[in-house]
């Protein structure tokens, strides 16, 4: 069947005439900025929780375990509307914005940062346990500190053990940037919704938004799959 | 059995290295070193055999305390074994450890294994510590292979690069913990030569091994483990033609006669 648009050049306008108006870009790249900054603070604060969960000093395990159990057992909308609505208008802390989106924006990222990093830490620490004990014996018997053990030795080995799981938190990470809506963050689903009740065509508008996200995270767990396997540990 | 054979020469001995003063360690309820006392003396090499179980690995292991003890003390060069920190960090560089399965860092490459601790722990600068590990892998005869990661080379290879990176970092002594038994037959005698050079060098030493030809052509002094006590210490020639306890002659003629 040929296509319709080859006929009716129109038509393409026709059908995709609901999205004039409208930033979908712009707000998919709300989405992009949200998702980069929050990944790679969580792959900081991450890697921290980790490191603390192994080392010897009971009160960092401690710390580290109870902050784990209770970040990753609460709803991310839970802990993004206490961002807003605790932290910013309770405790009025505004992350030194002065204005109301560039606070919502800074807040959804705090917020994003703190419920990924307990799964980029899970993710780590399983990374950890692949990396057979001899090399940190290995690492201590030559004078390494626990610190140098764990950053020369230990984690560059754990990395690359679990890219694969950490490009599964980070494409999780990105379609869980949504709920940045729910504070008023002008990211794709924001967008996705004032279209849906404006436009006739819903459907349509679902479908573009999660093409959108497709666009986004497919290449990304494509790479890193890729790149899982070529920096993969060789023993 | 694999014979190395060596013209041994008597070491002076020049002091006290290494000694342990009834040194008790459990695993639960096992109790692997009972009573232990062992003086090494500089330029020494000692031998610790027995059969597997007897706590010869985990003796070895003790004195850098990789393994902690339950009681007793353990001096290096007349300072006691420190607890933790970076004070155990700095005994550690000066006591080279060379494990059974070798334990090279795999993300890293020979020469590499070779220069990080000269690097992070001595603070050498990068081209001396190059230059040092260039020339002990020579010394070891793997220096052509100062680029391959480790998984890419033998058994055999691997180890030596092990000793090579304990030697960078110009330890006082030694420890030899099964360095062979992971090896297969053929290139356990280039471990073993690289070690007999070692022994001539007059490095310290203290070898946990099944290789009895080793210890017959290198060792100065052969402390025999059983069930977790010292049970017999002799020279090597003395031991092995002669040995006084029961434990040991039974454990030889397993060994030696098959």
């Amino acid at each position: 069947m040929p296509s319709p648009y080859a006929t009716h050049p129109e038509a393409r306008e026709i059908v995709f005439d609901f999205l004039e108006g409208y930033d979908v870009l712009g707000a998919f790249w709300m989405t992009v900025k949200l998702t980069a900054l929050s990944a790679l603070g969580s792959l900081i604060w991450g890697t921290l929780l980790a490191g603390m969960r192994v080392s010897p000093v009971p009160l960092m395990r401690g710390f580290a375990t109870v902050y784990v159990n209770i970040v990753r057992n609460i709803p991310l909308t839970v802990i993004i509307l206490f961002t807003s609505l605790g932290l910013a208008d309770i405790f009025g802390m505004t992350l030194g914005a002065s204005d109301f989106k560039v606070q919502g924006f800074r807040l959804a990222v705090l917020g994003f940062i703190a419920y990924t990093a307990a799964f980029v830490c899970e993710a780590l620490r399983s990374g950890i346990n692949t990396v057979p004990l001899g090399q940190a014996e290995a690492a201590r018997a030559i004078g390494l500190s626990f610190s140098q053990t764990l950053r020369l030795i230990v984690l560059p080995q754990a990395f690359r053990s679990v890219i694969g799981p950490l490009a599964n938190v980070l494409i999780a990470l990105t379609k869980n940037t949504t709920v940045a809506a729910a504070i008023g963050v002008a990211e794709a689903a924001y967008l996705m919704k004032s279209m849906i009740e404006n436009e006739a065509q819903t459907l349509l508008v679902g479908a573009v938004f999660a093409f959108g996200f497709v666009v986004l995270t497919l290449p990304t767990g494509l790479f890193l799959g890729w790149l899982g396997k070529r920096m993969a540990v060789k023993r | 059995m694999t014979e190395v054979s060596v013209a041994k020469q008597d070491v002076a001995a020049t002091g006290e290295l290494v000694v342990l003063k009834s040194v008790n360690k459990h695993f639960g309820a096992l109790h692997v070193l009972q009573d232990i006392d062992l003086t090494i003396a500089r330029g020494e090499v000692v031998v610790v055999i027995g059969p597997s179980g007897s706590g010869k690995s985990t003796l070895c292991r003790t004195i850098n305390r990789l393994e902690t003890i339950d009681s007793g003390t353990i001096t290096i060069d007349g300072k006691p074994l420190p607890q933790e920190g970076k004070e155990l960090a700095r005994l550690r560089a000066d006591v080279g450890m060379v494990f059974q399965s070798f334990n090279l860092f795999a993300h890293k490459t020979v020469l590499e294994n070779v220069m990080l601790g000269q690097i992070k722990v001595r603070k050498a600068d990068k081209k001396q510590a190059e230059e040092k590990a260039r020339t002990l892998l020579d010394r070891v005869g793997v220096g052509t292979q100062a680029d391959k990661y480790p998984a890419q080379l033998s058994g055999g290879q691997q180890q030596r690069v092990a000793i090579a990176r304990a030697l960078a970092m110009g330890p006082k002594v030694m420890l030899f913990d099964e360095p062979t038994s992971a090896l297969d037959p053929e290139m356990i005698n280039e471990v073993l030569e690289v070690m007999q050079q070692l022994a001539r060098d007059g490095m310290t030493m203290i070898v946990v091994t099944h290789e009895m030809g080793f210890a017959r052509s290198a060792a100065n002094r052969v402390v025999f483990m059983a069930d977790g006590r010292i049970v017999e210490e002799a020279a090597p020639d003395q031991f092995f033609s002669n040995p006084r306890s029961d434990r040991a002659k039974d454990f030889l003629s397993k060994i030696l006669h098959h």
